[in-house]
């Protein structure tokens, strides 16, 4: 195991000397929130695609597709369509009005105080569960790849780099760092694709047909068949319906992926590092090339390790990637398989390491700038205050998430990843889209989407299958995943609670949105990028 | 058309950490109004929305048609298209091109039409005197 460990070093001490090197140029909030909005579109979106190429994408669908054949693909393709609702309708707008997090373009119409705690509410949720299921990954993959590294152990390591990162380096470290963990995760997947095919003469027809000879015991569907994860003939009822489950679940969890990335605060944290809307349009455009391209590799990761290494052989759905790897290295215990092996496993920990700390600075931007700065002090703190407070939340955070997962080491990862799009596309994206594009929107509608939506979605995920380490026989809630009933429900909140606003007298909200609606379509106004200071050479 | 409430909120900015942050006069809520529904700023809105309505619409049911064909025909789905290579894989593998081709023209019309039709309501509200 010696190799994994080496090249594990390796990358983590590239990602350190990123950090000191940001360290030097994060003085101001505008450099630790949004690394002075100087990062190109390029740029930001090879970190878009880093922030996004999670652990539980990159080793979650390698295993899905592994374990369940076609039906794990289907994550790829929501995850892929899901940032043509990004791109259309949420990232110019968000980069036109906000400053820092999602919840400065709620402010610029609506109470600041109710809906900035609200938002920190739903923001701290969304990273708070995303982050713990990283870390679990983390500590779980750790473990099984490095035996001698206990779980708790890992968790620690990857806490304490992270802290590292954002308390040091801020937006500028957090954008650099997954940066590079995009560039070699495309380079592992080029790589390992590559070889997958090689073993089939570079013959898609022969590949697939190896495909169609796996078969899964259960349905007895082979793995180029849909209905292995989701089966087919099983009834749900819904309200007054009864659906087929499969197509419910399927339904359902596409409504998580498409409406949920657009809410994740991490993600729309990224627009604000770049200069203009252009820069943020063209961002998600090499985000959408990157990320599809890798999720399209998806596939002859996940069917490569189905063919060639066999369910039988992966001890873990989550190191179904890292398996693959050592047996096209030349199987273990060789020196090529070892290389391979450590070259991957490096891949996924940098990848986690990358995660987390974007997941960490939104968390702490959604305490520190929300909450404290604009809540409790009003917006009467000074700037060095400001990011000393930031940094304070960074560590909070940051401590809090590694006693979480510490305790939590048998955590289900995807089930907190589910929690985590079904609060982000149930409370936060009926909330943004009513806030740019509907008139009558207003401060109670806001507080009452977020809220609802947040807890509606919480709830359903607890009371339904799989949140229990045993999976519940008859649970309340029939769907694994509850977007298909929360999404409504999280736009139906908002809705109520702007119709009970108005009948309060609520009219601010009304009587801003001619100023929001002109300023996200066209940019007037628009943060700038931060002004060139000389710093002083001694950090 | 809805009648507004002539004093709730006029040229307040409640928000002390908004983007324009505390420098500058509060920019009256009426100038706002005026480039609203100035001329130049409806092409702006009429044309963007012209293209996103339909955009939005069309990619929600491609993608929603994967997972429904999937689940409601699955025999059809499995129909074998090039040796094992199946209708839903290659459904699935045409979501990935559908995407970029999308992404792609939109990008494109936002820099050549939308871009300038925004520039041109900012040199509109340089004339009018709004200070952002």
């Amino acid at each position: 195991m010696t190799p994994t460990l080496w090249i594990t070093a390796v990358v983590v001490a590239i990602t350190l000397g990123i950090t000191i090197w940001a360290a030097r140029q994060t003085r101001t909030s505008v450099q630790f929130y949004a690394a002075g909005r100087k990062i190109t579109g390029w740029q930001n979106g090879l970190a878009i695609a880093g922030d996004y190429m999670s652990a539980a994408s990159f080793l979650g669908i390698a295993g899905l597709i592994a374990f369940n054949g076609y039906d794990g693909f289907m994550y790829s393709v929501g995850w892929l369509v899901a940032y043509l609702t990004v791109l259309l309708l949420i990232a110019e707008p968000i980069r036109n009005t906000g400053k820092y997090t999602m919840a400065d373009v709620l402010a610029y119409r609506m109470s600041p105080g109710p809906v900035r705690s609200a938002a920190a509410i739903s923001t701290l949720a969304v990273s708070g569960f995303y982050m713990i299921a990283q870390m679990v990954g983390a500590g779980s993959v750790l473990h099984l790849l490095v035996p001698s590294f206990p779980f708790r152990t890992a968790v620690v390591v990857v806490g304490i780099l992270m802290i590292g990162y954002v308390v040091l380096g801020g937006m500028v470290a957090t954008t650099w760092v997954q940066i590079v963990k995009a560039s070699l995760l495309m380079a592992g997947a080029v790589l390992l694709s590559i070889m997958v095919l090689g073993h089939f003469g570079f013959n898609p027809l022969r590949f697939f047909d190896a495909i169609a000879n796996v078969v899964d015991k259960k349905s007895g569907l082979n793995f180029t068949q849909p209905g292995i994860l989701y089966p087919h003939g099983k009834q749900v009822a819904l309200g007054p319906l009864t659906l087929d489950k499969s197509v419910v679940e399927n339904v359902s969890l596409g409504m998580a992926l498409i409406f949920g990335t657009a809410g994740l605060p991490h993600i729309l944290m990224r627009f604000y590092t770049v200069p203009t809307a252009r820069a943020a349009r063209a961002s998600v455009g090499w985000a959408m090339g990157l990320i599809g391209a890798f999720y399209v590799m998806t596939t002859f990761l996940g069917f490569g390790a189905a063919t060639l290494v066999g369910k039988a052989h992966i001890p873990n759905i989550n190191v179904a990637a890292p398996k693959l790897a050592e047996f096209l290295g030349g199987g273990p215990n060789t020196l090529g398989g070892d290389l391979l092996l450590g070259f991957i496993s490096a891949v996924a920990f940098a990848t986690i390491l990358a995660v987390v700390a974007g997941l960490t600075l939104a968390a702490s931007s959604a305490f520190a700038h929300d909450f404290w700065m604009n809540v409790v002090r009003g917006g009467k703190e000074s700037e060095s205050e400001q990011v000393l407070v930031a940094r304070i939340a960074a560590v909070a955070v940051g401590i809090i998430a590694v006693l979480l997962a510490i305790n939590l080491p048998t955590a289900n990862a995807a089930v907190l990843v589910a929690v985590a799009f079904a609060v982000a596309s149930s409370g936060n994206l009926p909330v943004i889209l009513f806030t740019l594009f509907w008139k009558r929107f207003n401060t109670l509608g806001a507080v009452a989407g977020l809220i609802g939506g947040t807890f509606v979605s919480i709830w359903l995920v607890i009371i339904g299958p799989g949140f229990g380490l045993v999976p519940a026989k008859n649970p309340a809630f029939p769907l694994a995943n509850p977007g298909i009933v929360s999404i409504p429900l999280g736009f139906i909140f908002a809705i109520v609670g702007t119709y009970v606003g108005e009948l309060l007298g609520d009219r601010r909200a009304r009587a801003m949105y001619p100023e929001i609606e002109v300023r996200s379509q066209t940019g007037i106004g628009a943060e700038p990028s931060s002004v060139e200071e000389r710093v002083p050479a001694a950090v | 058309m809805e009648t507004r409430n002539p004093t709730a909120g006029r040229g307040v900015r409640g928000d002390p950490d908004g983007p324009t942050g505390t420098e500058g006069a509060p920019i009256a809520t009426s100038r706002w109004d005026a480039l609203a529904t100035s001329a130049e700023f409806r092409r702006l809105i009429t044309a963007k929305r012209n293209f996103i309505i339909p955009a939005v619409a069309f990619f929600l049911v491609y993608y929603f048609a994967l997972p429904l064909s999937n689940g409601l025909a699955p025999s059809l789905m499995n129909t074998k298209v090039i040796g094992n290579i199946n209708l839903a894989y290659l459904f699935a593998l045409s979501e990935f091109v559908m995407a970029w081709i999308l992404a792609a023209v939109y990008i494109r019309r936002a820099n050549r039409v939308f871009d300038p039709l925004a520039a041109a309501v900012r040199r509109l509200a340089e004339r009018m005197g709004v200070r952002a």
